[in-house]
């Protein structure tokens, strides 16, 4: 028997704890420090001066200030939004309230650069059907709704970010003591005194982590301001950024600016996380407690009807209308056709699924790349994360700061500094291939891998395990007998969490894609840009299908799953 | 006439009847408790009179005011009812500080300023929280939190208090301190307490009088002492205190254990009432068996417990199990011995109630 404590020299901790450090030194750390690197240092020196003068050309800020309104519009929409429906759900008495739950979440599958696209067919100024229908048929003078701007831009965010909020509030209102509004009622209080003072500052930091989340994700969203910003000049850090490295090519100056902007959405994304942990940590009140009884419910009388149109109309115009807008289009003959029987073709369809090759690889890697990345991602998780919840080892406070960064480091800074790094620069040249992108996202999604397994792995006590080792287990047969099956729940949403997101990113693989390596966001993207509008919609009618399907099977799978 | 009353009282949810017709009178100044297992309808009663949950039949009243009716179709919402009321989860809000939880009450009654102040410093004052007053609650333990969820109750200075299970989720000997603190309270203001709890001794401390009740239906109001000595039925009996059962049949003035034993009848006298039927259950209280030599109800010792003070018999009769309890100071027969047992103060109840 070997002693239970192998206290110095290289032992499996150590083999392990390298490997994970490795891990992400290699993906997540050296592509940030080579950004970091190339935006503070001039041929080898250290030139702050450089850094700001890029900072001040009118373009780089104006993307700044761009994206920071987006973003704050973005947010309080989203907030005002999610936190109104969370509560119709949970604390009123809105007819089909679970089914309405369900349906506030739909946003969530839909990738938001598909829904810029419908409305871009629906609302553009000129071609939009909505705008086109009210000149020609209604006879307006001009277009009702310009899409083309910042609030076109914001409101097509907020109807796919909202659910961010929306998801929080619910769990929030759910879980709360139903006693603590009952005291505030006892003693008097109104259901909307109660309401201000009592219900909302309670689950006022979870309303502020759901919009500090939003804003994350808008700051650093691409495929909304790239499809409807650009027409009208509005461009963000994000599409500046792909702007920069595609227009100039790669030259020295465009890279440069690339960097410094992307180091600004470093910086912007640390401050963000920086102020939600704050906010959790200071604010997360323990308001989950023993015997529930139903919460208050506020009835809404005579506004009980009215609510459940506008809930529905509000789905109906968010979800369906673009939706179904997208398959028609890709219906059509020719964009622009109005929609009749003889304009309508199955065409595109059959096309772009069997005979053309660059959309049929695009669907091919979208798969391949969703699968590989998730798979890689949630072994190294998993075991990332068991040295930082589990092990016990020297130097694990590096890998817990390691562990950190990916939470804060956007797409579009992963996929520049990957594109950095490993374009030759290390004497590793993979640039225009799959893999470049295969390690951007593993980057990428890290985090999420991280979040399910160590949140997994903090469920099984230690003494589980120790149970296994007195009962004559190795270490090795306690891991596989005990602790893996324990959490594969965890892996198992690992794995979705990153699979489908994945399926359908752009952000990362617009800036990274090469002649063969297009994935069906940016196949949708770069036919949309092309004037391809027809194929780009039937493509992007093809990705829904794939995405809801996928969805549709993975929750039957893990309803199954927890069921047994 | 009695302050508060519940006329036919019924609830349902669904297809269970949670409460089932009941009918209560509590005077004022009074203290009366509910007092029953988990489910049986206490926790449901205190939450209508409350006013979080509405009646399916029935009223309820509090002096001349009329709270509930389904016959009027009439309910008056809790915010309206003007009763202080303790939750076991404490309730307190982690946003305010321990003042203003405790002057929000009076905040909501739109009272003065100098006057919310004077009242909240009172209320802090007779809970023993005016040096916290500025701290979060959330700084406090379970006994400080439970004082300011009690501290709001008192501040409006309520003629009703509702207690839901306020001691519960403390620890022993903290629970037993804010009892005394609860009556001192309730012996300076004259409020009347509707008191729900599970654990009996926390009603019989408390309480002038104690309600049982199983199943939605009550089974026995009565002062303490009463509960105890004179149970109305062999619920309330085994729910209150140990207690030993024994299934029993009747000839003439002598009763047979009935099991697989075939023991000898044993003289001992039931109530003419159950002699008719041939069958009863005699119980007793553990303490009140004693021991005999010869003669008496015989049996053999399975198991005895040291538990300090008392020793803890399990007697086998005739295949059922009498537990007894004997002072150390006394001891019984030793394990596997055989012995006899004499009821000191049986209680007897129909074999199918």
């Amino acid at each position: 028997m070997r002693a239970a404590t192998p206290s110095r020299g290289i032992g499996a901790a150590e083999v392990i704890l390298g490997l994970s450090v490795g891990i992400l030194v290699v993906v997540v750390a050296v592509p940030v420090l080579i950004i970091f690197f190339n935006a503070f240092w001039v041929n080898g020196q250290f030139n702050l001066a450089d850094t700001l003068k890029a900072l001040r050309e009118p373009d780089t800020y104006r993307a700044l200030l761009n994206s920071l309104f987006i973003a704050s519009g973005v947010t309080v929409m989203s907030t005002i939004i999610g936190t109104f429906f969370a509560w119709l759900v949970t604390r009123t008495d809105l007819p089909f309230k679970p089914a309405m739950r369900v349906l506030f979440l739909v946003p969530f599958m839909l990738p938001s650069f598909i829904g810029a696209l419908a409305w871009k067919m629906l609302l553009s100024p000129r071609a939009g059907y909505i705008n086109r229908f009210l000149m020609d048929v209604v006879g307006l003078d001009g277009p009702v709704f310009d899409i083309y701007t910042f609030t076109g831009i914001m409101a097509v965010e907020t109807m796919y970010l909202f659910p961010f909020v929306f998801i929080q509030v619910c769990g929030a209102l759910e879980r709360m003591d139903p006693t603590l509004e009952e005291s505030a009622r006892i003693s008097g209080a109104s259901l909307f005194t109660i309401t201000r003072k009592i219900t909302i500052p309670l689950v006022r930091p979870s309303i502020l982590s759901g919009a500090l989340l939003i804003m994350l994700y808008s700051m650093a969203h691409f495929g909304t301001v790239a499809v409807l910003g650009i027409e009208a000049g509005i461009f963000n850090i994000p599409t500046l950024i792909y702007e920069k490295i595609h227009q100039s090519a790669g030259s020295f100056n465009s890279i440069r600016t690339g960097t410094v902007l992307a180091t600004v959405l470093v910086i912007t994304a640390a401050l963000i996380m920086f102020i939600q942990n704050k906010v959790l940590s200071r604010g997360r009140y323990q308001i989950i407690a023993g015997k529930s009884f139903r919460p208050v419910e506020t009835k809404l009388r005579a506004l009980r009807m009215p609510m459940l149109v506008f809930c529905i109309a509000y789905i109906g115009f968010t979800i369906v209308l673009p939706t179904v807008t997208i398959f028609m289009v890709g219906g059509l003959k020719t964009y622009g056709l109005p929609f009749t029987a003889e304009n309508l073709t199955l065409a595109n369809y059959r096309y772009i699924l069997f005979d053309w090759k660059m959309t049929r690889d695009a669907i091919w890697n979208s798969v391949t790349l969703g699968l590989a990345a998730a798979l890689i991602t949630m072994f190294a998780g998993v075991m990332i994360s068991y040295v930082i919840v589990k092990m016990k080892v020297r130097g694990k406070g590096l890998l817990e700061f390691l562990g950190m960064l990916p939470f804060s480091v956007p797409g579009s800074v992963i996929a520049l500094g990957v594109m950095l790094a490993w374009s030759g620069k290390f004497g590793i040249n993979i640039y225009n291939t799959v893999w470049i992108i295969l390690v951007a996202y593993i980057a990428r999604y890290m985090a999420f891998s991280l979040k399910a397994n160590s949140a997994a792995l903090e469920q099984v006590h230690d003494s589980l395990v120790e149970a296994a080792r007195a009962s004559g287990a190795g270490m090795g047969q306690a891991l596989r007998d005990i602790v893996l099956p324990l959490v594969r729940p965890g892996m198992f949403a690992a794995f979705f969490l990153i699979f489908l997101p994945a399926l359908r990113e752009l952000t990362v693989s617009v800036l990274l894609y090469g002649p063969t390596t297009r994935k069906i966001g940016v196949a949708i993207y770069t036919l949309n840009e092309d004037g391809e509008t027809v194929y780009s919609a039937a493509l992007a009618g093809i990705a829904l299908l794939i995405i809801v399907t996928a969805q549709t099977l993975i929750g039957r799978f893990t309803r199954a799953r927890t069921m047994t | 006439m009695s302050y508060v009353r519940l006329v036919n009282v019924t609830k349902r949810f669904g297809a269970v009847t949670a409460v089932d017709h009941l009918n209560i009178e509590i005077e004022r100044g009074e203290c009366f408790s509910m007092l029953g297992p988990s489910g049986c309808g206490k926790t449901t009663t205190l939450r209508m009179v409350a006013g979080f949950e509405d009646l399916d039949d029935g009223e309820i009243h509090v002096g001349e005011r009329l709270l509930s009716s389904r016959a009027r179709t009439f309910y008056l919402p809790p915010e309206k009812r003007g009763f202080g009321m303790v939750f076991q989860a404490f309730a307190v809000w982690p946003h305010l500080s321990v003042y203003e939880n405790v002057a929000f009450p009076l905040r909501v009654r739109k009272l003065g300023a100098t006057e919310i102040d004077r009242r909240t410093r009172e209320a802090l004052d007779h809970t023993g929280l005016l040096s916290v007053a500025k701290k979060s609650p959330e700084d406090l333990s379970g006994g400080g939190k439970q004082r300011v969820a009690l501290a709001r109750a008192l501040a409006i200075n309520p003629d009703v208090m509702l207690l839901d299970e306020p001691l519960s989720s403390l620890d022993p000997h903290l629970r037993e301190e804010m009892r005394f603190e609860i009556k001192d309270l309730q012996r300076q203001f004259g409020f009347s307490i509707i008191y729900v709890t599970h654990d009996q001794a926390e009603a019989m401390a408390l309480s002038d009088r104690i309600l049982v009740m199983n199943l939605g239906v009550v089974q026995q109001v009565d002062t303490p002492l009463n509960v105890y000595q004179n149970p109305a039925n062999r619920f309330v009996f085994g729910f209150i205190g140990l207690s030993s059962f024994l299934d029993v049949s009747i000839h003439g003035d002598a009763v047979r254990v009935r099991g697989e034993g075939g023991e000898p009848a044993v003289q001992i006298i039931a109530p003419a009432a159950l002699k008719a039927a041939g069958r009863a259950v005699l119980a007793s209280r553990p303490s009140e068996i004693d021991f005999v030599a010869e003669g008496g109800v015989r049996g053999v010792v399975k198991r005895c417990a040291y538990l300090g003070e008392v020793i803890d018999y399990r007697i086998d009769v005739g295949g059922q199990e009498v537990r007894v309890q004997k002072n150390r100071r006394a001891p019984g027969p030793s394990e596997r011995e055989a012995c006899g047992l004499v009821f000191v103060r049986p209680h007897w109840y129909s074999h199918d109630s």
